[in-house]
């Protein structure tokens, strides 16, 4: 299916061999952003599958997007009920299998990921109390993670960022560890917006297959949608990273 | 009924934004003699019966698994209240 823009302006140019590889996009009771992750798959050139937290299966994706949103209203903490659907077995096992599935979790699908022992760390309050929606500079520390090889290595990005619970934290043996192998994959640039260690945006697993991040990359894969910076389509690179991963690791 | 109840509290470590944000609320209202304050949560748990050993367990390892998360959290206390 082509996405057609929603204001003036040519479709983003993809590459129809693509559409062949789908991804699945988790929706919680409480997801907000399922649908803008769809479409960032679809505007990448990709095919999205719609998955429900209660599936028992993984429908054949080629890999998973945990959407942001307040998954059950944030209740107990941020994803902590969302971590134990049934769906989230599957994903859990299936990320840490040797396939590999590639895992992306943004925001509310970070902490999910938190909670799901596939990411270390935890997300708490921000350091200022507040929610807070504003554009978000971010530095592209790793790009040999699946969600981020279509970015340069130091690349600047600039994509929303909203949330409240964006404090990342991880006792200092963590936060060593994960800078030593190099799973710091994305910082905050200029301002640390929340009070995470070290300006943590967004980390890996070992495998680079799970990534989790706070902001949002999939609300700038469209020109006049996005932040004002560089056509505000900076995001579109996660998802177009993962198909060309999946489509190149299947020829 | 009989209850369990299960407190948890931010680990000590770790700096508790709201806690700050409370004791920063307090000298306005007249309240000068708090230097600190943390937050943390009460679980209620109810048992339709008698609370056994085996039901304890259950309750200890629901407070680690989902009521805690251990990187942020620390479970301070277990306990059976009679109604």
């Amino acid at each position: 299916m082509t996405e057609l823009p929603l204001i003036g302006g040519a479709p983003v140019a993809v590459e129809p061999q693509l559409s062949g590889a789908k991804i699945g996009v988790v929706t919680f009771p409480g997801t907000l952003d399922d649908r803008d992750a769809a479409r960032a798959v679809r505007l990448a050139g990709g095919t999205a599958v719609a998955l429900w937290h209660a599936d028992t299966h993984l429908a054949d994706v080629d890999a998973v997007i945990i959407p942001g949103g307040f998954s059950y209203g944030d209740y107990l903490r941020a994803g902590a009920i969302s971590r134990f659907a049934p769906l989230m077995s599957r994903i859990i096992d299936a990320a840490n299998s040797d396939a590999k599935l590639p895992v992306l979790g943004i925001c509310n699908g970070f902490q999910i990921l938190t909670e799901s022992h596939l990411l270390p760390g935890s997300m708490i309050k921000n350091d200022h109390l507040k929610f807070l929606c504003r554009d978000q500079v971010l530095r592209v520390e790793n790009n040999n993670t699946f969600w981020t090889s279509d970015y340069e290595a130091g690349e600047e990005i600039t994509v929303p960022l909203k949330n409240q619970d964006g404090q990342y934290i991880a006792d200092d043996k963590t936060l060593d560890a994960l800078e030593a192998e190099g799973r710091v994959v994305f910082r905050y640039v200029g301002w640390n917006p929340n009070g995470s260690r070290r300006d943590i945006a967004g980390i890996s697993n070992a495998a680079g297959n799970v990534v989790g991040l706070m902001p949002h990359p999939e609300h700038a894969v469209e020109p006049g949608f996005g932040p004002e910076s560089n056509a505000g389509t900076d995001g579109l690179g996660f998802f177009t990273s993962v198909l060309n991963k999946i489509v190149g690791g299947a020829q | 009924m009989p209850r369990i109840v299960v407190d948890v509290m931010p680990k000590p470590e770790i700096l508790d934004p709201q806690g700050k944000a409370i004791v920063g609320a307090l000298p306005r209202l007249g309240f000068t003699s708090f230097s600190a304050v943390r937050q943390g949560k009460r679980f209620e748990l109810t048992v339709d019966g008698e609370v056994t050993e085996a039901i304890l367990t259950q309750a200890r390892e629901a407070a680690e698994t989902l009521l805690s998360n251990p990187v942020i959290e620390d479970v301070v206390n277990v306990e059976v209240v009679e109604a």
